[in-house]
């Protein structure tokens, strides 16, 4: 890791992205204070992690771990006696996860998405004011996946700040309102979702397709139009279209699409991080 | 501390390897300090084998003191060491360290907490050894038509204090060696490796022959284990009085210091994979 700082913002969900490898469990690892920095100092809450700034923060890191021959609900009477909080907010948390109904039975008999649902119901044992996530739909159906991101957003609804790690780009889009995009170590680009994705361009078919490039050449310039198989991309404002439009066909061009396309959060993942496709 | 205490007595008293470990310790006890000299009362062989020895006198209720304590040097120490390692390494096998420290709590605190665990089973083994040999020198004294003659409160409460003493200090070995090797199968092995054949070779094969390793087993935990069972009447293989109990005892405290201090140094220094 080198010079990392991620600027997480009360309230919201963060998505922190990069390929394997890039180093986001070693990351939160260290602010987690799970392992110490080789060299140079971790700071979260602006100081050490610590006693008094970990006392703010719930985490599930790299999967849910528990004791398989405990429920779910003596685990969390544990985990609450390790955290210093009372143990009437396990049946608290379980209610939040929905696993209440399920919170006798043992921890080995649960399914991978209840595993996973019990460890989010740790990591909000202290009523943290940061939860940090590692990868906590891996594995899970989508019907999973989908009681994970609701519970997440109601998280911050609730004003509760998440930091999401994540490979899945689909679901950094859905959920998260910013996100830091490491890459071997250094963030490359922290940005909003629609920002990461902004540089779209007019997606124009038409034919002749010859025709049509050097009439919008003549139009807006040539270095502005570039051609991308059957089709033209126009570095213009999304709000031209109808003046191209209205050209086109005023030259007797036959236009049949014309489209403001933005490149996919995974296109613009693969540029920052210079991976290939199976690297996301 | 109190809450990660009583976090980890949660966990090992719903554990059922922690009772079955139990389990094994007092019938092993009765077994080999009971069940086996009773059947071998009118045919024990004259000489040779270690129990050869043991007699009715051995067995009756004001010996029971050392014959609860006959074991500890050797399998209910492996049993304390075992205890001791799952304690600590299942949390590497289970892969909960991580689930365990992100809640906050100090490593310190957490580590200090499973040595208590393993001194309070250790005392509750010592407990059920002393019932179980009580109860069983009852039964031999009335089958065999002996008075009912128990040792004195003083005797009983020193061998128990003898006896947690042992126990601890294999446990704390258990929980430092899970700790150095971060896993559960291996510092078994090791363990057991050491207690059960290493210790007896030294002492049979190695010590009368070169006189250094014999002073080395007067600092050796087992050996001291073995003293301080033997200073109670305990006879046993690796039970022999080669130090008086007053160094015996201050021997193993050290070793329980020791292994506490390392294992906590280690836990506090380490990253968590």
């Amino acid at each position: 890791m080198a010079e990392l700082n991620l600027s997480v913002h009360a309230g919201e969900v963060y998505g922190f992205l990069g390929p394997n490898g890039a180093g986001k469990t070693t990351t939160l690892r260290m602010l987690l204070g799970l392992i110490r920095p080789t060299s140079g100092r971790v700071r979260l809450f602006g100081a050490e992690p610590g006693t008094a700034s970990l006392a703010r923060v719930g985490a599930l890191i790299e999967g849910p771990a528990f004791y398989p021959y405990l429920s779910g609900r003596a685990n969390l009477r544990i985990l609450a006696d390790h955290a210093g909080v009372r143990r009437t907010r396990v049946d608290d948390v379980l209610d939040v996860v929905t696993l209440t109904d399920r919170a006798k039975d043992k921890y080995s008999t649960y399914s991978l998405g209840m595993k996973q649902r019990l460890g989010l119901a740790a990591a909000l044992l202290k009523e943290p004011e940061l939860v940090v996530l590692d990868e906590p739909t891996n594995g899970l159906d989508p019907a999973g996946m989908a009681d994970i991101r609701v519970t997440l957003r109601k998280l911050a609804a609730d004003g509760c700040t998440v930091l999401l790690s994540s490979h899945l780009l689909a679901e950094v889009e859905q959920i998260c309102d910013r996100v830091g995009v490491l890459d071997h170590g250094r963030l490359v680009a922290e940005t909003t979702v629609p920002d990461l994705r902004a540089g779209g361009a007019l997606r124009v078919v038409a034919g002749p397709l010859e025709q049509a490039r050097e009439h919008l050449g003549l139009l807006l310039g040539a270095d502005r139009v570039h051609t991308d198989g059957a089709a033209l991309e126009l570095d213009v404002d999304p709000g031209e279209a109808g003046r191209i439009n209205a050209g086109l066909v005023a030259a007797g061009l036959d236009v049949t699409e014309l489209r403001w396309h933005e490149p996919d959060l995974e296109q613009t993942f693969l540029a920052l991080t210079g991976g290939t496709p199976d690297a996301a | 501390m109190l809450r990660d205490i009583r976090a980890e007595l949660l966990k090992q008293s719903r554990r059922p390897a922690s009772w079955l470990l139990l389990a094994v310790a007092v019938v092993l006890s009765l077994t080999f300090g009971y069940a086996v000299p009773y059947a071998g009362l009118d045919g024990a062989p004259a000489s040779g084998g270690p129990g050869a020895g043991r007699g009715l006198s051995a067995m009756l209720p004001d010996a029971f003191v050392g014959s609860a304590l006959g074991g500890l040097p050797i399998f209910v120490g492996a049993l304390a060491l075992i205890f001791g390692v799952l304690v600590a390494g299942s949390e590497y096998g289970f892969g909960t360290w991580k689930t365990v420290l992100v809640q906050n709590p100090s490593r310190v605190a957490v580590f200090g907490a499973k040595l208590v665990t393993v001194a309070v089973a250790g005392l509750a083994v010592v407990l059920a050894l002393f019932a179980a040999t009580a109860g069983a020198s009852a039964l031999v004294a009335s089958l065999q038509g002996q008075a009912l003659v128990w040792p004195s409160a003083s005797d009983v409460l020193l061998g128990l204090g003898a006896g947690w003493l042992v126990t601890t200090m294999w446990g704390a070995l258990g929980v430092l060696l899970a700790i150095g090797l971060r896993s559960v199968a291996l510092p078994i092995g090791l363990g057991l490796v050491w207690l059960l054949a290493v210790q007896n070779l030294l002492a049979s094969i190695a010590a009368p022959l070169l006189t250094w390793v014999a002073e080395l087993q007067k600092v050796l935990p087992g050996p001291n284990a073995g003293a301080l069972a033997a200073s109670f009447g305990a006879s046993a293989p690796g039970v022999e009085q080669i130090v008086g109990s007053g160094q015996a005892t201050a021997v193993l405290a050290g070793y329980v210091v020791v292994f506490a201090v390392l294992g906590g140094w280690l836990l506090h220094r380490r990253d968590i994979a």
